[in-house]
């Protein structure tokens, strides 16, 4: 899949200690390397992300910013201009939206704006996503927003070996990098392996081959796709699951490749449906060869058009699930659409 | 209200000179049942019967009753995460609060918003919000209106420590100073933004300095004496309704419980915690009307007893409430037309 370097023995990590085992190997390797963001010192990260790295590289390195988003993204991004590699944490990802300025106005644009004179490695980690009852300015999944932004690179991981491994490519990255990290994924465990383990960054996965339909999933909705996909084999089903892993760059040829073998294509997000990350898969096969092997329309699965509600039903129905994936997929695969 | 002249020859406290005993027993009973209502959700929660988070403002009843004590359903406030306490002492009903938490429908925000949403539109609380000083322009905003439909009323803008570092805190001070709108900014300075203290985050040592920046009186108060708070807070309003412009008042108190339902209190020493829980907004205003004969030992158990059955009955309440209905999770995005 990519490189690997020696020492590259698997073992099993959460997918949060996947993330701080790829921040401390960073932080050892180079001293420019520093986080940022609130509570990530002695609390640990509002997800115990950091836990105890500010024991380990002192706060200087592992800096709790006062409650400021604009401000303290835009101090990364300014430190990142200048020769330090930040890694800013933003608590929960709807708060990126107070920093949208420096983000989108600033960091995605400073390398163009100064014809290439100017370089932002910055990352940005963000935990994104429904399902801890945090209702609607806790819980949006709005990763598609910075698809749209031009300078910038936006991933999504699915697994702890992803989790890292994307971690240290952002950081190798000139350019500056969202992170998209899902809360109800910090616990899952996962073969990871040790040392400087890259993720190629613009490079989709295929999970489950099959021949059927193609399900194209990012972050959380790869686990729910694979387990809908699991039960329709018991019917004949035969799905295929491609891993996302990278929203910009997205990866046309694994997505095409895919759809051209299965001539069947549905697209499963946790952002809200419409202009979201299917729109893009969708047009992108439309306005391709590709086209010509559908034998069904493309299916959308993405969130209901509602901000997430606190009600714990409401909720889980506000987002797609194994068993509306799975009603989805085989009324595709029966051409029911 | 009784009239609130000061006398110069009355040297007890002001809230004793300035509320008809009536007044202070419902502000005492007013505490009793933030505490008791909140001691009733961590319960709630332990048992499994609310999810997601919470955030408790146990310790800080003075500041949320001694606040709203001058002001109408027509007076309007904006809350924060840890609001409660300002909404009970803005009037609400605890049993719809309840289902709130419970995600039930008779719930005050239809079970879509929960805890860090919780608002009485009708009592004038515009709402709770999970955005760190997302509050703060909306107050300024509902104060212009006031000002522009030529109403006395004001707007209290409920804010914390931490909330006074995000730009939004600035911009909306200096705003209000300018158009000169009746508004009043209530800090409630707990010392801490979830694990940073403010000594670690603000460069000022008192926020009520900052609002020298912005042309409006600034003043800190012992925000667990419940006559000092509502003494600066009632020369705040009389301020707003003379048309004189904003004011900053500081309250300086403390919460008992972590920061929310995920806090391993690493930040906060026993000795600090304990030292503060000896400075009980309620024991100290319910000992000063004791000592005052605005009631005696009987008549506050009395009152603490009523604020439990008000919480019991809440409770029942919510549990025997219907969910709402899953097909409905798009309703309240839209007007219904
Ligand atoms: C914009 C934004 N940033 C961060 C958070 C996460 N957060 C919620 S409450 C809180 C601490 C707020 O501190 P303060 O304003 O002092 O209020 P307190 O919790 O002490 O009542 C933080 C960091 C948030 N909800 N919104
Ligand atoms: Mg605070």
């Amino acid at each position: 899949m990519n490189a690997v370097p020696q020492d590259t023995a698997l073992r099993t990590l959460s997918y949060a200690e996947a993330i701080r085992e790829a921040m401390a190997i960073a932080m050892e390797a180079d001293p420019a390397v520093i986080l940022m963001g609130e509570d990530i010192g002695v609390y640990g990260g509002a997800f115990q992300v950091t836990l105890d790295l500010v024991d380990r590289f002192g706060p200087d390195r592992v800096m709790d910013t006062p409650i400021s988003e604009l401000g303290g993204a835009g101090v990364a991004v300014g430190a990142a201009l200048t020769g330090l590699k930040p890694i800013f944490e933003f608590q929960f990802s709807d708060f990126a939206m107070l920093a949208m300025e420096q983000i989108v106005n600033q960091a995605a644009k400073l390398r163009y704006m100064l014809g290439g004179e100017a370089s932002v490695p910055v990352v940005f980690r963000l935990p994104s996503g429904s399902g801890t009852g945090a209702a609607a300015q806790h819980s949006q999944s709005i990763e598609a927003w910075f698809g749209h932004v031009p300078g910038l690179k936006v991933l999504q991981p699915s697994t702890p070996a992803d989790a890292k491994g994307m971690l240290l490519a952002a950081l190798a990255d000139p350019d500056p990098v969202m992170i998209f990290e899902h809360k109800l994924l910090y616990k899952m465990k996962g073969p990871v392996p040790a040392g400087h383990h890259l993720t190629p960054i613009g490079k989709a996965a295929v999970r489950r081959e099959g021949s059927d339909l193609t399900i194209v999933a990012g972050s959380i909705m790869v686990h729910r796709a694979l387990e809908a996909a699991g039960r329709l084999a018991t019917e004949g089903i035969s799905a295929e699951v491609v891993d996302l892993r990278s929203i910009r760059p997205i990866d046309h040829e694994t997505i095409l490749a895919s759809v051209r073998k299965t001539g069947r294509l549905m697209v499963v997000y946790e952002g809200v449906k419409a202009f979201g990350v299917g729109a893009e898969i969708s047009a992108l096969v439309a306005e391709s060869d590709a086209f010509d092997f559908l034998d069904a329309p493309i299916l959308r699965l993405g969130a209901a058009d509602a901000p997430v509600p606190y009600n714990p039903d409401l909720e889980r129905a506000s987002v797609p699930q194994v068993d509306s994936i799975e009603s989805a997929a085989r009324r595709l695969a029966r051409r029911e659409v | 209200m009784t009239a609130s002249d000061t006398k110069m020859t009355d040297n007890r406290p002001f809230a004793i000179r300035a509320y008809t005993p009536d007044e202070l027993r419902g502000a005492l009973k007013r505490m009793y049942l933030i505490r008791r209502f909140e001691e009733g959700a961590e319960d709630s929660y332990m048992r499994g019967l609310i999810h997601g988070t919470m955030h408790l403002s146990i310790g800080q009843e003075a500041s949320a009753v001694a606040t709203c004590m001058e002001l109408t359903d027509d007076d309007k406030i904006t809350s924060t995460h840890r609001g409660h306490g300002h909404c009970i002492a803005k009037g609400a009903d605890v049993g719809r609060m309840f289902a709130e938490f419970f995600g039930k429908e008779t719930g005050y925000c239809h079970g879509r918003g929960g805890s860090m949403h919780i608002a009485d539109v009708k009592t004038g609380n515009l709402g709770a919000n999970g955005i760190v000083g997302g509050g703060l322009p909306i107050a300024v905003g509902a104060a212009l209106s006031a000002k522009r439909l030529g109403k006395s009323d004001v707007t209290v803008c409920f804010f914390g420590d931490g909330a006074n570092n995000e730009g939004a805190f600035h911009e909306s001070l200096n705003m209000a100073s300018v158009w000169k709108l009746p508004v009043v900014f209530v800090c409630e300075n707990n010392q801490y933004g979830m694990s940073t203290s403010i000594r670690r985050s603000t460069a000022v040592a008192r926020i009520s300095d900052r609002a020298a920046a912005y042309s409006m009186p600034g003043v800190t108060v012992d925000g667990n004496d419940f006559s000092a708070v509502a003494e600066a807070v009632h020369l705040a309003n009389a301020r707003a309704r003379a048309g004189d412009g904003p004011s900053l008042v500081e309250n300086l108190t403390y919460r008992w419980r972590g920061h929310s339902k995920s806090d391993r209190n690493r930040y906060r020493t026993k000795e600090e915690i304990e030292m503060w829980m000896g400075q009980d907004p309620i024991t100290r205003f319910r000992t000063e009307l004791i000592a005052h004969g605005i009631t005696d030992e009987a008549g506050a158990d009395a009152i603490e007893a009523a604020a439990v059955a008000d919480m019991e009955a809440g409770i029942a309440f919510a549990k025997a409430s219907p969910a709402p209905d899953v097909s409905e999770v798009t309703r309240y995005v839209y007007a219904e037309v």
